[in-house]
């Protein structure tokens, strides 16, 4: 019984946390990255996609792809996607191998603000 | 008496007392005041969550942090078992409180907490009180948050009502306020080769504890001292949502990828009126599983010294971030926010 209520109560929190996701609040925080954070890829991606927690308020989205030296590597077509509003994403320039660093800053649709770095590696 | 576990601005301190008659309703009150020294440390209060920089702080359980935010623990529950002692009876002490915090402006905001109590004597002849324990207030400003060092200060004042709970609990008739200072820091900033020390975190709190009264006088007519207490309280966490997101994704999917390991630490240690240096204090190990509207949190209740205690008690908290589920309404400040 009384697991049957600690599941029940599970139950009701998870769908509370669905209830107020649906309605797409509360900060935004990255889920997970492709390339993914602090991983190695063998080959230069052509589009960083960055996956949040929470719909994106594209005009106060961005994200900037450094490398080493402090170069801008991407191609400043940062865009929320049309059909998935807490996918950004941005087209890269070819990228020789080396580490890049990846610093972005969104605002969910109600006007929550976040930030955060990481870095991948591109192998040769 | 300082309630367990009780969630207000400030830790409040525990308050030695001299010893009481040995009558048997003295036993009773003895026993009692063993088990809520048993648990006082953990006076944090509703602790807050927030941001600094890229990293996400938690609202700790027993230990204060230094945010000011709109928030709700609902509920917090501890149960603390204790041993027979001094002629005593054992006795296993719940508690259940709820926690209140609002921000008037974005850095200033005003906190309060409630709890209710029930001790219960266990073995032969079994009995239990409950009531209400002193009501706890405090208010908290935020004077510092540095993003890219990740790192917060706070200073504030916490507040318990003397006499404004339930006698039959033995509460303080007298008044303890509390000012204290708060600080955050996230381990971001570390160098590259020490990138998997990056998710770590402390949060702290150093306060001191002034009673309105330096003496009592007990029911059964014993004199008490109440002396200034200082409060410390650390709180070592280990961001698994941050190692994911900044440092290297692992692969931790939901529910892993939101937990937050955690020891927190709370100790109090009387300053004067012949209790200098008779410290008491609590481990608390568990995590934080936090949402984007909610955390959970569990952790056990470790007595630091003999003194504290001898049980291992437990506490565990539903704790809602009004800010993130109702930004435009009761989750954003009274007066300057967006």
């Amino acid at each position: 019984m009384r697991i049957l209520q600690a599941l029940s109560g599970a139950a009701l929190l998870l769908g509370l946390n669905g209830a107020f996701a649906s309605s797409a609040l509360a900060h935004a925080f990255l889920d997970h990255a492709e390339p993914r954070v602090g991983s190695t890829v063998h080959a230069s991606p052509p589009e960083l996609r960055l996956s949040f927690t929470q719909e994106l308020e594209p005009a106060f989205s961005t994200v900037v792809v450094e490398d080493e030296k402090g170069t801008r590597v991407d191609k400043g077509d940062v865009r929320v996607d049309a059909n998935d509003a807490t996918l950004l994403r941005v087209s890269l320039n070819p990228l020789p191998p080396g580490a890049y660093k990846v610093i972005w800053r969104v605002v969910s649709v109600d006007t929550h603000p976040t930030e955060g770095d990481f870095t991948f590696q591109v192998a040769p | 008496m300082r309630p367990p576990a009780l969630r207000t601005a400030i830790p409040n301190p525990v308050r030695p007392r001299s010893p009481v008659a040995a009558s048997p309703w003295s036993s009773h009150r003895t026993a009692i005041l063993i088990v809520l020294a048993c648990v006082s440390w953990a006076s944090a209060r509703a602790a807050a969550h927030g941001f600094a920089g890229q990293r996400f702080f938690p609202a700790t359980l027993v230990t204060d942090d230094p945010f000011v935010a709109d928030e709700m623990s609902l509920p917090t529950i501890s149960l603390v078992p204790n041993p027979a002692a001094d002629g005593a009876p054992s006795t296993v002490e719940y508690d259940f409180s709820v926690d209140l915090s609002k921000r008037i402006t974005p850095n200033f905001g005003i906190e309060i907490s409630q709890t209710w109590q029930t001790i219960k004597t266990t073995g032969a002849g079994n009995s239990s009180i409950s009531g209400f324990a002193n009501l706890e207030i405090g208010a908290k400003y935020l004077l510092l948050v540095n993003g890219p060092h990740e790192f917060l200060l706070s200073t504030g004042v916490g507040a318990e009502i003397g006499g404004s709970g339930s006698s039959s609990l033995g509460v303080d008739h007298f008044s303890t306020i509390s000012p204290g200072l708060f600080f955050g820091k996230g381990l971001g900033d570390l160098p590259k080769g020490l990138s998997f020390l990056r998710p770590f975190a402390v949060t702290g709190v150093l306060s001191l504890g002034f009673p309105t009264q330096a003496k009592t006088t007990t029911d059964s007519g014993d004199v008490q001292q109440n002396p200034h207490v200082l409060g410390t309280g650390l709180a070592i966490e280990y961001s698994l949502p941050y190692l994911q997101a900044s440092v290297m994704d692992i692969g931790l999917r939901s529910p892993f990828s939101r937990l937050i390991p955690l020891v927190e630490f709370n100790f109090q240690t009387p300053l004067d009126r012949g209790q200098q240096g008779l410290a008491t204090g609590i481990i608390c190990p568990g995590f934080i599983w936090s949402t984007s509207y909610f955390q959970i949190g569990f952790e056990a209740l470790i007595p630091a010294n003999p003194r504290t205690g001898h049980n291992v008690g437990a506490i565990g908290q539903l704790h809602f971030y009004l800010d993130d589920m109702f930004p435009r309404s009761v989750g954003k400040p009274l007066f300057g926010g967006r």
